[in-house]
């Protein structure tokens, strides 16, 4: 996996420049994602079905939370509205139920439609930014779902349960509820590894970078932010059509509820936004508070929300920027690594010099990572307000 | 005649929407900061205001003379730490931070006073009672008092910002906090007066509300919030005139909406915001007198 992708270097001054997809060799994270995959597809034949009911739900978090971290923490979209497409994608699965069509068939369907509509919403919201964007998201969610509860075929303001399951044998269900759901997991999360590593992934880190500068660089940034709206709908739709099938019910209120934002946003600013590790650590992290405290009402979500804020203020890359700046790791290498002349992996293994620097008198530890991400500036930078308080 | 009726009803409750929104235009206007939380503390005000009757037994309508400073120094103190400190590192932080106060206060208020509704002054015959114009109109006291109240504040606060000398610091301010801070103004202070003004009109919105209408945990989320959002939108981002317009156009758009069918008042409110959007994304009111 760690694609030597060697380009010779500019001048014969700096010597052999190296660009490589990762600093440290993880041909082995591939190797253990395929062994993880493998062992969590046999799961159904070897834990208890309340072990899978309970991961179903943690991979509906997690896939919501991959696709809003792509949305905020890469494209810069703060999107509040997310349920709005929690809920097309339940009512997807509801609308194929009722014609008799498999929900296992039409989570793909009901997630494809869920993308075709969030072409017009982009329409409407695009020219609006960060908090304006936030909050006109949320009324959209709104809408959609004020306008669905108009049918009264499809349940109206109450809700229907989805009749097309009603002859599954209910050990059967979960797991192939259980399958679904991690089914379209990896989808999700090699989507967007995938998308990170193409050209839009390229666009997406420089406008997380710096917008002005991504823009004045021919960057298109409205292109690349609209492909983003649609695969996030794409993907929070197939979520939704998953946590529909769990339910085996679909209720407005449920669907489109501003939790499942709260939930997703949550999941990502903990774990670490604008990184593919950081929703998957925060969806652990919601699972753990959630059933600890799941005898205590809505004091996990209360707990989540300060941490949440807590770790928005003082630690800006969430628990994983914490692992990645003690390891210098990554699990899925979608940024460049260029390497100084003469730096080899064994030799500065955990102190890498500043990309593009002479490693030996660059700075060296813990602020020499990644390019400088303005959101972060490294103390007496002189970009950064006068003060902090 | 229930036409008339309509209007008339959406007019006045359009009062209690561009209240609502005055927090969040003014905040928006010097901070530019979106306050995800804004209707969750317009419920917090709602909630102190039924404490405050209970402890005091004053007349629910005068609860705001003690609500409003709890609520304008909470504003202070909260602008001071926590939304400054969001607001030192980035709008997004911004946007992340409100959000999660937002959550917090809601499920705060879900885990101690439990998801029942309540009501302010329901014994008040100032809250219930109205004045019978024909068989069809019928205008509660309430409304009157309630739009009355939001043209003096919205118009108060546009004449405090362009005419008075500390309405100047706060629109300097506004503009480049650091040469503010040079000429020897704290931008920090500022802002929180700033704050604590808008926190004091969220308090006067969230009683309003209380009085006119039920209230849970949720309402500051999905009624509040959303309202004063399109209020704004409508009417213009940035012009507190605009807002009073916009709350209006609002309030008539759902009551036609009701009329039209009962359950579609508020998709009628909301297809309004939209068009607005659409069509003119700049708001009714144009730029024209920025907060």
């Amino acid at each position: 996996m760690s694609s030597l992708t060697d380009t010779t270097a500019r001048s014969a001054e700096t010597g052999a420049i190296r660009v490589t997809r990762s600093r440290r060799n993880v041909a082995w994270t591939g190797i253990v994602a395929l062994v993880v995959v493998v062992v969590l597809a046999m799961f159904p034949y070897i834990v208890y079905s309340g072990t899978t009911t309970l991961l179903t739900q943690a991979f509906i978090v997690l896939v919501m939370a991959s696709m809003w971290n792509l949305l905020a923490g890469y494209a810069g979209l703060v999107s509040v509205g997310q349920q709005g497409f929690v809920g097309l994608g339940a009512y997807g699965v509801l609308i194929c139920s009722i014609h008799g069509i498999s929900p296992f068939l039409a989570t793909p369907i009901a997630a494809i439609a869920a993308g075709v509509l969030a072409v017009p919403l982009w329409w409407l919201v695009s020219r609006l930014r960060t908090g304006y964007f936030a909050i006109a998201t949320w009324v959209l969610a709104t809408v959609i779902m004020l306008v669905i509860e108009k049918f009264n075929s499809i349940g109206g303001g109450t809700g229907m349960p989805l009749g097309s399951i009603a002859g599954f044998d209910p050990t059967l269900l979960t797991a192939d509820t259980y399958w679904s759901a991690l089914a379209v997991t990896v989808v999700a999360l090699g989507g967007v590894y995938l998308v990170l590593r193409s050209r839009l992934g390229l666009t997406l880190t420089a406008i997380r970078d710096n917008e002005v500068a991504a823009r004045s660089s021919g960057v298109r940034v409205g292109m690349a932010r609209m492909l983003v709206f649609i695969i996030a709908a794409i993907g929070t739709g197939a979520a939704g059509a998953v946590l529909a099938i769990d339910q085996l019910q679909v209720q407005p209120s449920g669907v489109f509820d501003v939790g499942w934002t709260a939930k997703m946003a949550f999941a990502v600013i903990i774990g670490g936004l604008g990184t593919i590790e950081g929703p998957i650590i925060g969806t652990a992290v919601y699972m753990i508070l959630q059933q600890t405290l799941q005898s205590y009402n809505a004091w996990y979500l209360i707990i989540l929300g300060l941490v949440a804020m807590g770790i928005a203020l003082f630690a800006r890359r969430g628990l994983w920027g914490l692992v990645d700046d003690r390891f210098n790791l990554r699990l899925f290498p979608v940024g460049y690594y260029l390497w100084a002349p003469g730096e080899t992996r064994r030799g500065r293994f955990g102190r890498p010099g500043r990309p593009g620097r002479p490693g030996r008198t660059g700075r060296t530890g813990r602020t020499g990572r990644k390019p400088a991400e303005p959101e972060t500036p490294a103390p007496g930078d002189p970009s950064t307000p006068a003060s902090r308080e | 005649m229930a036409w008339v009726n309509a209007i008339i009803q959406g007019v006045l409750t359009g009062g209690l929407y561009a209240l609502f929104a005055c927090g969040l235009s003014l905040l928006f206007g010097v901070m530019k900061v979106i306050n995800l939380a804004h209707g969750d503390l317009a419920v917090v005000g709602a909630y102190i205001a039924i404490g405050v009757i209970a402890v005091t037994h004053i007349p629910a309508v005068w609860s705001f003379v003690i609500v409003v400073p709890i609520m304008a120094v909470l504003g202070y103190a909260l602008q001071r730490t926590l939304i400054q400190a969001a607001l030192n590192r980035s709008e997004l932080t911004t946007l992340l931070v409100t959000f999660g106060l937002s959550v917090v206060i809601e499920n705060a208020l879900l885990q101690f006073w439990s998801a029942n509704s309540h009501s302010i002054g329901a014994g008040s015959s100032l809250v219930t009672g109205s004045w019978q114009i024909s068989s069809q109109i019928q205008i509660a006291y309430l409304l009157v008092i309630v739009f009355v109240l939001a043209v003096v504040v919205l118009l108060g606060l546009q004449y405090f910002l362009s005419g008075s000398k500390y309405g100047r610091l706060i629109r300097a301010v506004a503009d480049d906090p650091e040469a503010a801070q040079l000429s020897g103004a704290d931008y920090r202070h500022v802002f929180g007066v700033a704050a604590a003004i808008a926190f004091g009109t969220v308090a006067l919105g969230g009683i309003a509300y209380g009085a006119y209408s039920q209230f849970a945990p949720t309402t500051g989320t999905d009624t509040i919030l959303l309202f004063a959002f399109a209020a704004v939108v409508i009417g213009g981002i940035g012009s507190l005139w605009g807002t009073l317009v916009g709350g209006i156009v609002l309030g008539v758009a759902q009551q036609i909406g009701a009329q039209i069918n009962i359950s579609d008042e508020l998709l009628a409110g909301f297809i309004v915001f939209l068009v607005v959007l659409v069509v003119r994304p700049q708001g009714l009111v144009s730029r024209g007198s920025a907060a």
